[in-house]
């Protein structure tokens, strides 16, 4: 059995359960503890104090706040890093190791580095490593990387699954001490629904630890009091090891819990997350056995763990004499209470002790913690005393192997901040309070600078009951007796700071900064609190400043001269505590669109590719083979027939009297007179004149229009529509019917003869179905509408369906012709093929300036129009005419292939742009579209296109479209 | 996350929406010569203060029209656009020369 020669019998140890061993090692060697036992607290039961090395001078560093607060007790597990020991349960078998070590915990190689502190003064890495010019990231870096930092990410580690919750709350309350309780009580008392949110893993707060008495149960019976009156109440969720690690607008809460992160929304939000003990400044502040008056309570009440032999007690305030009863009941020495107040302190617990014959020393504060041998653990301190007339006696010095610093507190701000409150001081004073709270915020109890008992417990109720809103004439509180002997509390009030640095003496632990660190910043000009921040990392570290953000502005205040009220605090952002990547990642929810004929393709050996959340397919072959299987699909396109699924294009249904009148307004050419079984060709603007959409106008009815939008951007063009008919006020519906029909088109010289056996209703022969025709019918025995188009320059259909019949539509139409049926083909095919006819693409071969000018499409806006939108605009623009056009180009066979977004260049001036750019199986040769001077667009002009290695290729412009110019195949 | 109210679906979270900038009536474009065009179409008021704005929820289409104060970020009120559009808007023809 592992010794335990710390642990204390009951009833100490309120969350251990002592009939449950638990074996674990940190750095190898066998540790024992019991169930409910933190990592941190099971070491200190064994006698292992130093639980980390600290940043930069690699200190031995040890338990501090023992509630997860500061970055000393950070250690590894397997695979997860950063974990705070204090916080972190142990388990059976479980692996633990000190992080930021070079050697041993015990030995560490580079602890050298603290005698050489003075040679690396604050910020030095902004200034000493830059030459010569790279050796920073060259060899600078990586050492400092080395010897700074936490702990190792295991690139072998396990993953693990997280998820997330959403809540919803009346009343949101954080923090569940003798406030939080008592104002979730208030709440619920008025049928609110309430969330109850603590850290730790057990209700009470500070009830759980602290000393309010003399008799020391007093917190003992205030909190089975309010658990008794939870229990009763209905309507509350209490949360434990739940942390509320953040405020968003609107209280929208992350609370974290375990492998889950809770999206909870409040209505209205209670914030009772206490204080924060602060640490005290003097020489060597950070030795282990050095640790907050609250860490040595919570070991001994929570743990059962005696924190010490032989204790001096820094009391700042009553809760340090309530520390000292608390070792001296653990069975401890209490060799001197040192308090720097000249009056000591009135209240009876400070009697009490002195009644138990303690030395207490007033007026004097401690100056400077001796270490023992090796240097891992606190031996002594030295004090000074404050009065200018006692200054000169000898200093007092004591053996002692545990320092308890009781020297005041900081509301736990963070969420509050977060919130938009602020941290105020008024005038001279050394205490910073919370004010400018936004509506449905409210605080209560320690945060609000309520220590008392009586005064948390009525400041929850009041902001619980307002919460859930309660009128103002009060109701009855909780029936909870409560004693408090800590009378006078002026826990606030911080310790004095030392008169000049000593040296090792740390403001900021996480990032080992001393005081002359931060008064070196000052004196180097950054004398705003923001500026230090930055220059010294004071605050970075993972413990956000908790421990650092008074004190630093206490120093600042004094070498600058000015008010803690004038220099303020820096900001506080989410997260309130280090939070682990799998929390914020969890699942994505990213919807995936699949066509209804997307595993015909998958059968069919199709390689997929996005298309917005669309899945579509890129071409039907191995990825090996991918040039030959796209040439393969253009050559059957023009061969023979191929067949593309495009159920991805936007389809809109416009319904209505003023359906001709909305469509004219909307797309740039002429609508009014688009007889009823024609398709048009539909190009939209935006208020400034540039092609934002395009597609076909389907005219079924003169009230009825289905107009195709692109894959991309039929969303917006649908909310675009809605958006100005808000406004207009028309006679028409819009549907967005995309998804209700599934299409393909059918293309290639064989594709009439394809459909002839498939069609019913509908005359195929070149006279009774023309190009741009439009019929209805049916297709294989399925209701169809078809459109005769020729996006590819083929003679084509393009056939809607109703969506649930795509994919039977799609196995006809394959099936149709036996061995000799369509090729399926894919969207490089498309690309190919439509740039082999100059057609542009909205978004790949426009901007956001592209005129239908600059696009030569000025044939597809209608001049005699009263009105679409763009068209002021585009007058306006008329008149400060465009430098360039798109125009299509040829480059020589053997010439390098550009790549889209190379530049066009003339006399070493960019002039364009290549936007499309293939090389031409149907034409042996390299074609493209690609902006060009306006002065230079005329077919038989130069182009000059420059590659990324900033070689030069020169080609033509030539005649749109480069394929069957005379459009005698589509329309054939 | 901020609430926004939608007029037909209540309250939801802003990333369901998207603003679309401030409400300005669209002048007549046969009667506005080409700088106050040009003022209309590229500059926006950026008011600091209550400004009335266009707002979609994006899941249903549903345009409206919320006031927020631009300062605080508040939204003090929103409203179907109905409040603000009630007639049939039509353009005469034609551009003004300049």
């Amino acid at each position: 059995m592992t010794a335990q020669p710390n642990r204390l019998p009951p009833p100490f140890g309120l969350l251990i359960d002592r009939d449950r061993r638990v074996s674990f090692t940190f750095e190898g060697r066998r540790y024992e503890g019991f169930e409910g036992d933190s990592i941190a607290s099971a070491l200190a039961a064994g006698g292992q104090w130093v639980l980390s090395r600290s940043f930069k001078y690699h200190r031995p560093r040890g338990i501090m706040s023992l509630a997860g607060h500061d970055a000393n007790a950070l250690v590894q597990l397997p695979g997860e890093p950063n974990v705070p020991a204090d916080l972190a349960p142990i388990s059976e078998g479980l692996t633990v190791r000190a992080q930021n070590v070079s050697g041993s915990l015990r030995f560490d190689r580079d602890a050298w580095v603290g005698a050489f502190a003075r040679f690396l003064p604050v910020g030095f890495y902004y200034r000493a490593f830059y030459r010569p010019v790279g050796a920073w990231q060259r060899f600078w870096e990586p050492v400092f990387r080395r010897k700074a930092g936490l702990g190792a990410v295991d690139p072998a580690a396990r993953p693990a699954d997280f998820d997330k919750a959403y809540g919803f709350c009346d009343v949101a309350v954080v923090g569940g001490g003798p406030a939080g309780l008592s104002a979730a009580l208030a709440a619920a008392s008025q049928g609110a629904e309430v969330c109850l949110i603590e850290q730790a893993p057990l209700l009470g707060g500070a009830l759980t630890y602290a000393r309010l008495d003399l008799q020391g149960h007093a917190a003992a019976e205030a909190r089975r009091a309010l658990l008794g009156e939870l229990a009763a109440a209905s309507g509350i969720t209490a949360m434990t090891s739940a942390l509320c690690n953040g405020w968003f607008a609107d209280n929208y809460l992350p609370v974290l819990r375990g492998n889950r992160m809770i999206k909870l929304r409040a209505e209205e939000l209670v914030l009772a997350t206490g204080e924060i003990e602060q640490p005290a400044i003097f020489r060597n502040n950070d030795l282990p056995g050095v640790m907050l008056g609250s860490a040595a309570q919570r070991l001994i009440r929570l743990y059962g763990v005696r924190p010490g032999a032989r204790a001096v007690v820094l009391a700042g305030n009553p809760d340090g004499y309530g520390v000292a009863l608390d070792l001296l009941d653990a069975g401890a020495e209490v060799v001197a209470v040192v308090d720097p107040r000249p009056a000591g302190d009135a209240s009876r617990l400070a009697a009490a002790v002195a009644a138990k014959g303690v030395k207490v020393l007033t007026g004097r504060m401690i100056a400077e913690a001796r270490p023992g041998r090796g240097g891992r653990r606190v031996a002594g301190v030295r004090l000074a005393e404050l009065s200018p007339e006692a200054a000169g006696r000898p200093a007092e010095r004591f053996d002692c192997d545990l320092v308890c610093v009781s020297a005041g507190a900081l509301p736990a701000y963070h969420l509050a901040l977060q919130a938009g409150a602020r941290l105020a001081a008024e005038g001279a004073e050394e205490r910073l309070r919370i004010t400018g709270l936004p509506e449905r915020v409210r605080l209560a109890g320690g945060v609000a600078g309520a220590h008392a008992l009586d005064e948390a417990i009525t400041q929850g109720w009041n902001a619980g009951w307002a919460a859930a809103g309660g009128d103002d004439t009060a109701a009855a509180q909780p029936h909870v007796q409560v004693r408090d002997d800590r009378s006078g509390l002026d826990v606030a009030a911080p310790c004095p700071l030392p008169t000049a640095p000593l040296g090792k003496d740390f403001v900021d632990f996480d990032e080992d900064l001393q005081v002359a660190d931060l008064v070196n910043a000052v004196a180097e000009g950054y004398d705003e609190i923001e500026l230090v921040k930055r220059f010294s990392t004071v605050g970075m570290g993972p413990s956000q400043g908790r421990h650092a953000a008074l004190n630093t502005a206490r120093i600042v205040a004094r070498a600058t001269g000015r008010d803690l009220a004038a220099v303020g605090v820096t900001t506080a952002r989410p997260p309130v505590m280090p939070e682990r990547l799998g929390l914020l990642a969890g699942r994505g929810f990213e919807p995936d669109r699949l066509t209804p004929m997307h595993h015909r393709h998958l059968e069919a050996g199709a390689q997929m590719m996005t298309a917005g959340l669309w899945w579509r397919p890129a071409y039907y072959g191995p990825e090996s083979e991918r040039q030959a299987c796209i040439e393969a699909e253009v050559r059957a396109v023009r061969e023979a027939a191929g067949l593309i699924d495009v159920s991805t294009l936007g389809g809109l249904e416009v319904r209505g009297p003023d359906a001709a009148e909305f469509v004219e307004r909307l797309y740039t050419f002429g609508y009014r007179k688009q007889a009823v079984g024609r398709c048009r060709y539909l190009l939209m603007a935006n208020e400034a004149g540039s092609i934002i959409d395009d597609g076909v106008a389907c005219r079924f009815a003169e009230d009825h229009f289905y107009l195709t939008a692109t894959t991309g951007g039929v969303d917006r063009v649908y909310r675009t529509m809605l958006w100005w008919n808000a406004q207009w006020r028309l006679e028409v519906d819009v549907a967005n019917v995309t998804a209700a029909y599934a299409g393909v088109n059918l293309a290639g010289p064989r594709s009439r003869d394809l459909l002839a056996g498939l069609v019913e209703g509908i005359d195929l022969s070149p006279r009774g179905f023309p190009y741009m025709g439009l019929r209805e019918g049916y297709v294989a025995g399925i209701p169809a509408r078809v459109l005769r188009v020729g996006f590819v320059g083929e003679l084509g259909y393009e056939i809607h369906v109703p969506a649930s019949y795509g994919q039977a539509l799609w196995d006809r139409l394959l099936a149709a012709g036996g061995d000799a049926g369509p090729r399926p083909f894919g969207v490089e095919a498309q690309r190919v093929l439509r740039l082999e006819k100059g057609h542009l693409i909205v978004g790949q071969d426009s901007d956001a300036m592209t005129t239908p000018e600059e696009a030569q499409l000025a044939w597809a806006v209608a001049g005699k129009k009263a009105f679409f939108v763009g068209q002021r605009s585009l007058a306006l623009r008329a008149r400060h005419p465009s430098k360039r056009r798109l125009v299509g180009f040829a480059l020589p066979p053997d010439a390098p292939l550009p790549q889209e977004s190379q530049l066009v260049v003339r006399d070493g001036e960019m002039v364009g742009f290549v936007t499309s750019v293939v090389r031409s199986p149907t034409l042996g040769q390299t074609i493209g579209l690609a902006y060009t001077a306006a002065d230079a667009a005329e077919p038989g002009a130069g182009i000059t296109i420059r590659l990324t290695d900033g070689g030069l290729v020169r080609g033509q412009v030539v005649t749109l479209p480069f394929y069957d110019p005379k459009n005698q195949r589509q329309e054939g | 996350m901020k609430i926004l109210r939608c007029p037909l679906n209540g309250p939801r979270n802003i990333s369901e929406f998207a603003c679309f900038g401030e409400v300005v009536e669209m002048p007549e474009p046969a009667e506005t010569g080409d700088d106050a065009w040009a003022d209309h179409v590229w500059n926006d008021n950026n008011t600091a203060g209550v400004v009335r704005e266009w707002w979609c929820h994006l899941p249903s289409s549903t345009w409206f029209i919320a006031e927020r104060d631009t300062v605080t970020d508040k939204i003090l009120r929103s409203y179907p656009a109905s409040e603000v559009y009630g007639e049939r808007r039509d353009f005469k023809a034609g551009n003004p020369s300049t």
